[in-house]
C-alpha cells in the first residue's frame, strides 16, 4: 500500500565495485599506505614462520625412527616420542591393557557435551542422557562390574581426568554462580551479605591455594577415619572457584539490562522468578556470553593445577612422560602434543560460543 | 456513589531529600477517564507509578480496588494483575515475538492454556489493528506499532485499570495519531478506568472525564476538560496552558 502512495524516482543498484581478486586485494589488504606496510610485514612473518614449522614437523623428522638416539640424530619433531608416550600422556598410569576404557569413557563424555550444545537436544530427555553417560563413565573408569577389573581413581590420569574436572566444573559452577549473582543483587541483607563475602573471599585467593586447602586443611577438620575422595575434593574446589567469577560476570549482565525490562515484566504481574527466567536472564546471559566463555576456557586449562594435590591430569602426565631417562630432552614434543589437545578443546568451545551468539541473534535482526 | 477504584490519601513520597509527592489526595471512580498534565518534574509519572507499586510511597495510603498497597508481595502481585501499564518507551521484550509478548502474561500469571492465550492475543492485536505483525519481533516494528503492541499486551491481562505514562511522547509525530486513535477507541468501547499522563490535549478534550493539573508534587486544579481548558481557575494552570498548544 505504501509503495503505491510513494511517488518519486525508482531505486537504483549501488555502483559496481572492483570485482575479483584485484578488487578484494585493493580494499582489504592495500587500502592505505599503512595497511599496505602491515600486509607486507604479515606476509613476511608468515613466510619466515610457516616453512620453518613445516620443516620442523614434517620434513626433517625420520618417520621410521623408533628410538631416542635415532630422533636425536635426525632432529626435527620426534614423532617416535609421541608414538611411544602418547598413551602415557593421554591415560596416565591407568593399567595398560584396560586403556580402551578411559578412551571410550572420554568419547562418551565429549559426545554428550556436544549433544548438549545442539538446540535440538534441549528437551527433558537430555537429563536422562546425561545420567546414562555419567553412569557409563563411572562404570568404565571404575570397573568392578560386568567383568571389568576395578581401577581406583588414584590411578586415573591424563585426558579423562581433565575432561571430568572441566565438565563438572563448568556444569555446576554455572548455576551456582547464577544464584550467587542474583543473591548479590537481592534486597535481603542476609542473602546479599553471604554472597558478597563468598565472592570476594574466593576471588581473593588463587585456585592453587584453594586446591591446597582442600587437600591439606580439610582432612584436619574431618573426623578421624572419614576422608573425602581426593578427586572429589579437587572437583569441589574447582566448582567453588569458578562460581565466584561466573557470578560477577552474570551480575554485569544483569546490571546492563535496562530498568524498563524489569518494569515491563512487573507490570504484567510476573513474579520475581518468572521474570528472571523468561525476561531478564535470557537477555542478560546473551549479553555476557563472551566473558562467560572466557571463564570456561580458563577453567578448562586451570584444571592442570590439580597436579599440586597429586592428581594426574593431562599436563602432569606429559611431565612424567618427559622425565623418563631414556627420552630426556624431548619436552618440546610432549608439551606441543598437549598444547594441541588443549587448543582443540578450547577453540571448539570458543567457536561454539560464536555460533550460539549467532543463533540467538536470529530473532533480533532488524 | 460507588466506592472509588483508586484512592490516594495524604500520599507523600521523597526521592532522598527531594519531596516529590506532597499530601496527594485523589479518588478515581470506576470507569472514569482521567488525564494528568503538568510541567516536567511535577510528579505526575511518579504518582501513577505508585499506583502499581513501581515506586514506593513513604507516607499515606494508596488503596486500589479495595486492597491497600503495602510491602506485602502477594498483594502487590494481585494488584499488578488488575492494573495494566503502558510506558513511554514501550518496554516490550525484544527476544520474543509479538505473539509471545502478548501470551506470556495470560499463560504464566493467569494460567490460561496456550490456545486460549493465543486467541486472546490475536483478538487484541486485531483491536489495535496489527494482526499481521504477530510473528515479528519488536525490533522489526515501527514505534507506533510497538506502542500498540504494548497496549495490546496490557489488555491481554484483562485489567480493570489502565495506566498510561506519556505513551506518545517517544513517537514520531505521524505515529502519534495511530496510537491515540487506539486509546480513544479503548476509552469509548470498554468501561475501563484509565489514567493517562500526556501532553496531548486533543486527546483530553475528546475522551477525559477529568483533567488534573499537577505542579511540584501537588494537584493544583482538576476539572472537566472543557471547563479546564477554557476557564482555568488557578494562576499556575493558566501559565502552564499558555505555554502549551491546547
Amino acid at each position: 500500500m505504501d509503495k503505491a502512495l510513494r511517488s518519486g524516482s525508482p531505486d537504483r543498484l549501488p555502483p559496481h565495485t572492483d570485482a575479483g581478486i584485484i578488487g578484494w586485494l585493493r580494499t582489504r589488504l592495500f587500502s592505505s599506505p599503512l595497511n599496505a606496510v602491515l600486509t607486507i610485514l604479515a606476509l613476511w612473518l608468515l613466510l619466515m614462520a610457516i616453512p620453518a614449522l613445516i620443516d620442523y614437523l614434517f620434513v626433517k623428522p625420520d618417520f621410521s625412527a623408533t628410538t631416542a638416539a635415532q630422533c636425536r640424530e635426525t632432529g626435527g619433531y620426534c614423532w617416535a616420542f609421541v608414538r611411544e608416550k602418547h598413551r602415557l600422556i593421554l591415560f596416565g598410569i591407568y593399567p595398560y591393557a584396560e586403556q580402551w576404557r578411559p578412551l571410550l569413557a572420554s568419547v562418551i563424555l565429549v559426545a554428550v557435551v556436544i549433544c548438549s550444545c545442539i538446540r535440538w537436544f534441549w528437551k527433558p530427555f537430555l537429563g536422562v542422557l546425561w545420567l546414562l553417560a555419567l553412569a557409563a563413565f563411572g562404570v568404565l573408569m571404575w570397573g568392578g562390574v560386568f567383568g571389568l577389573t576395578y581401577v581406583e581413581n588414584s590411578r586415573w590420569g591424563g585426558l579423562p581426568v581433565t575432561l571430568i574436572l572441566s565438565t563438572f566444573g563448568i556444569a555446576l559452577a554455572f548455576p551456582f554462580g547464577l544464584l550467587l549473582a542474583l543473591g548479590r543483587r537481592s534486597d535481603m541483607p542476609g542473602v546479599k551479605a553471604v554472597c558478597v563475602v563468598y565472592i570476594e573471599l574466593i576471588r581473593g585467593v588463587p585456585l592453587v591455594s584453594l586446591l591446597f586447602m582442600s587437600s591439606v586443611m580439610l582432612p584436619l577438620f574431618l573426623p578421624e577415619g572419614f576422608s573425602i575422595d581426593k578427586l572429589l575434593r579437587a572437583q569441589i574446589a574447582i566448582i567453588l572457584f569458578a562460581a565466584a567469577y561466573v557470578a560477577e560476570t552474570v551480575r554485569g549482565g544483569l546490571q546492563a539490562m535496562p530498568k524498563g525490562q524489569y518494569e515491563g515484566a512487573q507490570s504484567i504481574g510476573l513474579s520475581y522468578w518468572q521474570s528472571m527466567r523468561k525476561i531478564i536472564l535470557p537477555q542478560a546471559l546473551k549479553i555476557v556470553i563472551p566473558p562467560l566463555v572466557g571463564i570456561f576456557i580458563s577453567l578448562f586449562k586451570d584444571t592442570s593445577l590439580v597436579v599440586i594435590i597429586g592428581i594426574f591430569d593431562l599436563t602432569q602426565a606429559a611431565k612424567v612422560a618427559v622425565s623418563d631417562a631414556v627420552w630426556r630432552g624431548f619436552s618440546t614434543e610432549a608439551y606441543l602434543f598437549i598444547s594441541v589437545i588443549y587448543f582443540i578443546f578450547c577453540f571448539s568451545i570458543s567457536r561454539y560460543s560464536l555460533s550460539l551468539e549467532r543463533q540467538l541473534d536470529q530473532g533480533q535482526k532488524r | 456513589m460507588s466506592e472509588p477504584i483508586i484512592r490516594l490519601k495524604n500520599v507523600n513520597k521523597w526521592y532522598g531529600q527531594f519531596h516529590v509527592l506532597k499530601d496527594l489526595n485523589l479518588d478515581v471512580a470506576p470507569g472514569e477517564r482521567i488525564v494528568i498534565c503538568g510541567p516536567s518534574g511535577s510528579g505526575k509519572s511518579t504518582m501513577i507509578r505508585c499506583i502499581n507499586r513501581l515506586e514506593e510511597h513513604q507516607e499515606g495510603e494508596i488503596i486500589v480496588d479495595g486492597t491497600e498497597l503495602t510491602n506485602d508481595l502477594k498483594q502487590i502481585e494481585a494488584i499488578r494483575r488488575d492494573v495494566g501499564m503502558v510506558f513511554q518507551h514501550f518496554n516490550l521484550f525484544p527476544h520474543m515475538t509479538v505473539l509471545e509478548n502478548l501470551t506470556l502474561g495470560p499463560a504464566w500469571v493467569l494460567k490460561r492454556s496456550k490456545a486460549e492465550a493465543e486467541a486472546t492475543a490475536m483478538k487484541y492485536l486485531e483491536r489495535v489493528r496489527i494482526p499481521d505483525q504477530a510473528h515479528k519481533y519488536p525490533g522489526q516494528l515501527s514505534g507506533g506499532q510497538q506502542q500498540r503492541v504494548a497496549i495490546a499486551r496490557s489488555l491481554c491481562m484483562n485489567p480493570k485499570i489502565m495506566l498510561f505514562d506519556e505513551p506518545t511522547s517517544a513517537l514520531d509525530p505521524e505515529m502519534v495519531k495511530e496510537v491515540l486513535d487506539v486509546m480513544v477507541e479503548l476509552a469509548r468501547e470498554s468501561g475501563m478506568t484509565m489514567l493517562c499522563v500526556t501532553h496531548e490535549m486533543g486527546f483530553a478534550r475528546k475522551v477525559a472525564d477529568r483533567v488534573i493539573f499537577m505542579d511540584h508534587g501537588e494537584i493544583i486544579e482538576q476539572n472537566a476538560p472543557d471547563a479546564f481548558f477554557d476557564h482555568p481557575q488557578n494562576e499556575r494552570t493558566r501559565l502552564f496552558l499558555s505555554q502549551i498548544l491546547h
